[in-house]
């Protein structure tokens, strides 16, 4: 009987220590950091997420963000042009927003009427441009990273994105691996 | 903090964001915070009701000190001391 509630003793304690060695691995893995996938190229998306981030970064949380598929076109500088592209590539190139000033919105679009009409209104209220929360970004040291796949995918090419600080291209590995460590993550 | 207490404060450094909305507000006290000395009083003044709940928040993370907030006519006087 005895040795029974020692035996149990015994294995409740090796419990508790290796669930305490569990608590202090998250503690110590978590950052004040926050990761974002943004997937999006909706005005209304990015703006978004614009917002968060400055948010974030404005409460000195590290800020890492990582631009794929449609909301490259967000990078896109439209003063820079790219060469050798293949068919394919230039036909997206053309199809697609050339920079974030040229996004569409989720709705209510009407044929680019939507996205002036956001824009005056922001002005109006005294929101920051899209312009500006890219420059209060790289100023606040917001990180952004470039998926190099769907770049590669969407045929645009690196001569052709935005100047930014460290701008870097990277893959999906990069994202789950900054993820792991932020306290908070986002897909947007 | 009374309303009282709140209005008669030393103020070292007065943020008027009352121009621009979420986040701006936030941008601008980061920035000014770090213009003044750990004690000092500043105050945010906003015309946005939101930067009244999140100003509060941004304290607390940042360990600085929330006062209070006084309404005037259209603004809000928000009040904090650096920590």
């Amino acid at each position: 009987m005895e040795q029974d509630v020692n035996k149990q003793i015994i294995q409740l304690e090796q419990q508790v220590e290796a669930l305490k060695t569990k608590i202090s691995n998250l503690e110590n893995s978590r950052k004040d950091q926050l990761s974002m996938a943004i997937v999006s190229g909706d005005m209304d998306k990015v703006l978004a997420a614009m917002v968060i981030s400055l948010a974030a970064a404005a409460m000195d949380t590290k800020v890492k963000l990582f631009f794929s598929f449609w909301a490259l076109s967000a990078l896109r500088d439209n003063k820079k042009k790219a060469k050798g592209k293949d068919l394919i590539s230039k036909m997206f190139g053309i199809m697609l927003p050339k920079g974030k000033n040229k996004l569409k919105l989720s709705n209510m679009n009407m044929a680019g009427m939507g996205p002036l009409m956001i824009k005056s209104l922001m002005k109006k209220q005294g929101v920051l441009s899209i312009d500006q929360m890219f420059k209060e970004a790289a100023e606040l040291g917001i990180e952004i990273t470039v998926c190099e796949m769907s770049m590669n995918l969407m045929g645009f090419k690196k001569e052709e994105m935005i100047d930014y600080p460290g701008l870097r291209y990277a893959g999906a590995t990069t994202f789950i691996s900054d993820a792991g460590e932020s306290s908070i993550q986002l897909f947007i | 903090m009374t309303q009282e207490e709140l209005q008669n404060l030393q103020v070292t450094k007065t943020v008027d964001a009352r121009g621009t909305a979420c986040p701006g507000p936030l941008l601008e006290a980061k920035k000014a915070i770090g213009t003044i000395k750990t004690g000092d009083i500043m105050e945010v003044l906003s015309a946005d009701e939101g930067t009244k709940v999140d100003i509060p928040k941004w304290c607390a993370k940042q360990g600085h000190e929330y006062l209070g907030t006084v309404e005037v006519s259209g603004y809000f006087r928000i009040f904090m001391k650096k920590h």
